[in-house]
């Protein structure tokens, strides 16, 4: 299925995937009381602070993001990917770890566990982050900046 | 192993499916949705709105439970005060979000899919958590 006037979006794939990652948060909510985000679980896998999850579990749940990601890359015979050159992505990459520590969570914590839950907090760094995100872009478009092959 | 082995692995092992089903291990795709002004994608939207509902009702059972099935009490964020550094920290964080089309998640999940260039970004977030730590103590 395609969104008239969008070629390129995959709605139903989109909805199906974002039910899974919902379900995930829901194991860890309900099961385990905890928050799954990602930011935070890696932050204290590393023995960086983060989540007040234990440092096993955090373990855990971040070897099965690329298992997961891996029985579905194995069902689909290939998944398409485009990454940015080693510079950008190491450069993105220190601003994301920053930005999540000192905003207290990324897509998921905030994203996907604080606006269903209401939270101000992750209702405002949602919309932040968002922001920040179209307009770097759209930025980067006008400067004619290209990162993906 | 302990009692929260298999559930935090199967919430990872989710979590990592979700992401690749709803194309976000794809920067292209993620990096398209932030392209609002231009060649739009809205897949993310649909990815985004899949996982509240279903959480959205998690947190109405959450509401009736006085404790977690797996653990002795419920772990959850009770700060609602807006500060500069979770505004700031989010800016930063979607300026990173935007160069390269990655967040946390999908970095890691993208280890199967293109194992160098998501290591690298993963090792660089790493040392960027590193750095806010070394500069704020370990009360951060």
């Amino acid at each position: 299925m395609t969104l008239p006037g969008y070629p390129e979006a995959a709605p139903l794939a989109g909805l199906a995937g974002g039910v899974l990652i919902g379900l995930a948060a829901a194991v860890m909510l309900l099961g385990l009381g905890r928050i799954a985000g990602v930011s935070g679980i890696a932050a204290k896998a590393a023995g960086l602070g983060g989540s007040g999850i234990a440092r096993g579990g955090a373990w855990m749940f971040l070897i099965g993001l690329p298992l997961g990601a891996l029985v579905v890359s194995l069902a689909q015979r290939g998944i398409a990917a485009s990454f940015a050159s080693t510079p950008v992505l190491v450069i993105a990459g220190l601003l994301v770890g920053i930005g999540t520590r000192l905003g207290s969570g990324c897509t998921s914590g905030h994203g996907v566990c604080g606006i269903s839950r209401f939270s101000a907090r992750s209702i405002v760094a949602t919309l932040t982050f968002m922001a920040a995100g179209i307009a770097t872009v759209a930025t980067m478009n006008a400067l004619g900046l290209e990162v993906l092959p | 192993m302990n009692r929260t082995t298999l559930p935090s692995l199967l919430s990872g092992i989710l979590f990592g499916a979700g992401l690749a089903l709803g194309g976000m291990t794809d920067p292209a795709r993620v990096r398209g949705f932030l392209d609002l002004f231009g060649a739009w994608d809205p897949t993310l939207a649909f990815v985004m709105g899949g996982a509240v509902i279903v959480m959205a009702v998690a947190w109405r059972m959450v509401a009736r439970m006085p404790q977690p099935w797996l653990a002795e009490a419920f772990h959850l964020p009770t700060r609602a005060d807006l500060t500069p550094r979770l505004i700031g920290g989010a800016a930063l964080f979607g300026v990173g979000w935007g160069i390269a089309g990655l967040c946390p998640g999908p970095g890691i999940a993208a280890l199967v899919i293109e194992p160098m260039s998501a290591a690298v970004f993963v090792a660089a977030m790493l040392i960027g958590m590193a750095a806010v730590r070394l500069v704020e103590g370990t009360s951060a």
